[in-house]
């Protein structure tokens, strides 16, 4: 059979239900082999829109996000989805054409140096050379996308390479003496942590995306339990731990809850478990838990002691170094009354810096009011939510409670504009039985339209909220506090009219201003058929707090 | 530290962290690579990102023509290597990466020096050249090229020796090694 219908049979043997991507010219063949394969395969408008949906779902699902591009053009437009995948962790295998063999290197029509290109952004990249080791290849790539620290891998295909023939033979074993990832824990670190854990009169589990990635919940929700410890997440950890929840004390970090940044603040042992101690975690480093030992649990050796150096370095994935831990804990039945006095200190924080902002005396929304009207109105956050990137984003952090985990898909590492929509409609692709919902703003919305076409087209029933302020108000925000409030290209104006512009993508249109009807008209807008747009206008001028000023330390946060 | 096995916990004061500092040395590292186009190139990007300096570099086969070997020297007062060296073990190119140990570390350079010689002066050059076990390569008019190996050292107290003679110019291998005994490097 011909390579290219060999990647089909690849795919299969995956266990791929459904793949994203566009079409070109250097990738015509692969295309060809599409029509009879079986595969099914999402054509987004945007090959940007391809990638962030293979992503969004990646993270819905927990299994590899499959994309196409072709070469060129088509391939530079997915360094974005794939640099984010790297940032995030994410598992993705993206397949880019290639110009015919005999044109590389001569700047040849729509030629990229794709390979090149790529290398700093990718887990693992390939060149093909030979048909004969495209299988192989598939599968090593699947391979090291889903395992060790998960991460975006590339197939770069030369066209007429793709359509040789080739002796197909089912690859059934993957060999790479390179790339062995440590699963399990030493013992002996294990037992000392569960030592330290006893010991410490003032703990905090500290959690991050990698207890997403390894499916480590259940085991971080026991070890918690156990020892009554505090719970704080990262951005990218949120619902691993429920919220709301006694032992919860909210995100931490330059918009976190003060509980957290003050715990972590005050801690004197910390265990961070697929957390990797990110400057909008840490603040000003040299004064971040100065009073801290730290436990840091990572699948990934080159995390640890990376930004803090790590007291008891554990390499391993999370869901069986967590699961040991527990044991070991438990085995020396430490008195939980020795952290009477720190639940104390950390109830007095809740009770005096709760979450709050000035709401409305008139009918205005506030853009944390539509949070919370958004997770009334979804039944208390019975959906997947992705988010853009801004104000919007950490607003959704701090105040829809998330209680399960792969429930927050958003760009968190490289903070990617115009990941939302996209991510939102591979998300519903990946669960179709949950609500998949959009949180975004005026300005991440317009980043990755195109892509609403595709939601009308595949009948994708994403409901996107616009959090309309007009502003770019994370941009604004800082030129406010930082810039002596000299705006300089942040008012968005007032276009486009979000409502004709989603009725002519096929999706229905909503406008939204009136604060005492919200919670009642985002349930009916939710529970319209297909894809829908809500534009929802919120106040024009409002500042996400509490906020750690970039460089300041934990101590020192406003608002 | 308390015994690990007893039920005794630990106190935390007793716990030291495993931080990453820089060594004040210089490290050579010796990479074993798959023999794939573009692992050189993803070695070196992770230099670069972080604007470390490779000081030398040198890629050769090995007795296994599936694989090759990258020596390759670091100033480690400057730069701290460890965080390098755990991301160039993440790349999946990478079989293996040694950090040699200088005592136990026989290392090799080989450089060719073009070495203004002329008259009575080209004798003074030989002398030196034989001193330092150098080998004349080429004999021109005005010029020598003199073959010299040694330790990175070696070389360098050889180009302070001719330099005062008139040096045309110079070019160096960087060095290349292997552990003493009978340890795999």
């Amino acid at each position: 059979m011909r390579a290219v219908d060999a990647i089909m049979e690849c795919l299969k043997a995956e266990g791929v239900d459904v793949v994203f991507g566009y079409p070109g010219g250097a990738n015509l063949p692969t295309y060809d082999a599409f029509v009879d394969a079986g595969v099914k395969h999402v054509l987004v408008r945007h090959e940007a829109g391809g990638g962030h949906a293979a992503e969004g779902y990646a993270k819905a699902s927990g299994r590899v996000g499959v994309m196409f591009a072709t070469s060129g053009p088509g391939a530079t437009n997915i360094v974005t989805p794939l640099t984010d995948a790297m940032m995030d962790s994410v598992p993705l295998v993206a397949f880019t054409g290639q110009v015919r063999t005999e044109l590389l290197g001569t700047d040849g029509f729509q030629e990229a140096d794709t390979f090149g290109i790529t290398m700093p952004v990718v887990k693992h990249s390939f060149m093909i050379k030979s048909p004969a080791e495209i299988p192989r290849v598939v599968h090593e790539a699947f391979h090291i996308a889903r395992t060790g620290r998960p991460g975006p891998v590339l197939i770069d295909i030369p066209q007429d390479l793709s359509r040789e023939e080739i002796d197909y033979q089912p690859v059934t074993d993957v060999h790479l003496p390179g790339y062995q990832p440590t699963l399990e824990g030493n013992s002996k670190q294990v037992r000392l942590a569960a030592k330290a854990l006893a010991n410490s009169n003032r703990p905090v589990l500290y959690a991050g995306g990698g207890i997403v990635h390894g499916n480590a919940s259940e085991e971080l929700r026991a070890l918690a339990l156990e020892g009554r410890f505090p719970v704080t997440s990262t951005l990218m950890g949120l619902g691993v731990f429920p919220a709301p929840h006694r032992q919860w004390l909210g995100m931490l970090g330059m918009h976190g809850t003060r509980a957290a940044n003050y715990a972590m603040d005050e801690a004197d042992l910390i265990v961070a478990i697929g957390a990797r101690f990110d400057d909008r975690v840490t603040g000003k480093l040299t004064e971040f838990a100065p009073r801290a030992k730290f436990i840091h649990i990572d699948i990934d050796p080159a995390e640890i002691s990376k930004n803090v150096p790590a007291h008891i370095p554990i390499v391993g994935d999370a869901k069986k170094v967590l699961a040991r831990l527990l044991d070991e804990y438990r085995a020396l039945a430490p008195d939980p009354v020795r952290l009477a006095n720190w639940w104390e200190r950390i109830d007095r924080w809740r009770s005096q810096y709760p979450l709050r902002y000035e709401d409305s005396v008139d009918s205005e929304i506030k853009p944390q009011f539509l949070v919370r009207a958004l997770y009334e109105a979804t039944g208390n956050g019975n959906c997947i939510l992705s988010s853009d990137v801004g104000q919007h984003q950490m607003w959704a952090a701090q105040y829809f409670d998330f209680a399960e985990p792969r429930r927050w898909i958003n760009s968190g590492g490289l903070g990617t504009m115009g990941f939302g929509l996209p991510a939102a409609l591979g998300a519903a692709v990946a669960q179709p039985e949950l609500p998949s919902v959009l949180l975004t703003g005026d300005g991440s919305f317009q980043m990755n339209i195109q892509e609403l076409a595709t939601c009308a087209e595949y009948e994708i029933p994403v409901k996107a909220v616009i959090m309309d302020n007009g502003y770019l108000g994370m941009v604004r925000q800082w030129q406010e506090l930082f810039w002596q409030r000299r705006y300089s290209h942040v008012d968005m104006g007032q276009w486009p009219d979000w409502v004709k512009l989603a009725e002519a993508y096929g999706a229905t249109g909503v406008l939204l201003t009136d604060k005492a009807t919200l919670v009642e008209d985002l349930r009916s807008a939710l529970a319209t058929p297909g894809p829908v747009v809500v534009d929802v206008k919120v106040t024009r001028e409002e500042n996400t707090y509490p906020m750690i000023a970039p460089g300041a330390a934990a101590r020192e946060m406003v608002g | 530290m308390s015994d690990l096995s007893s039920k005794e916990t630990l106190t935390l004061e007793e716990l030291e962290a495993s931080a990453s500092l820089p060594t004040g040395r210089k490290h050579i590292l010796s990479i074993l690579v798959e023999n794939k186009p573009g692992v050189l190139t993803r070695i070196t990007g992770l230099f670069a990102r972080r604007g470390f300096n490779i000081d030398t570099l040198a890629v050769g086969p090995t007795d296994d023509p599936s694989l090759s070997r990258i020596t390759l020297t670091l100033d480690g007062a400057t730069q701290p290597i460890d965080q390098v060296t755990k991301q160039l073990h993440k790349l999946v190119n990478v079989i293996k990466i040694r950090d040699l140990e200088p005592d136990e570390t026989v290392a090799r350079e080989l450089a060719l020096f073009k070495i203004t010689a002329e008259g009575s002066v080209r004798a003074e050059v030989v002398e030196v050249v034989e001193i330092f076990r150098g080998r004349v390569v080429d004999v021109a008019r005005r010029t020598l090229v003199v073959e010299i190996t040694g330790s990175w050292d070696k070389i360098e107290a050889f180009e302070r020796m001719v330099r005062p003679f008139g040096m045309v110019e110079m070019a160096r291998t960087g060095e290349i090694a292997i552990a003493r005994g009978r340890s795999e490097t």
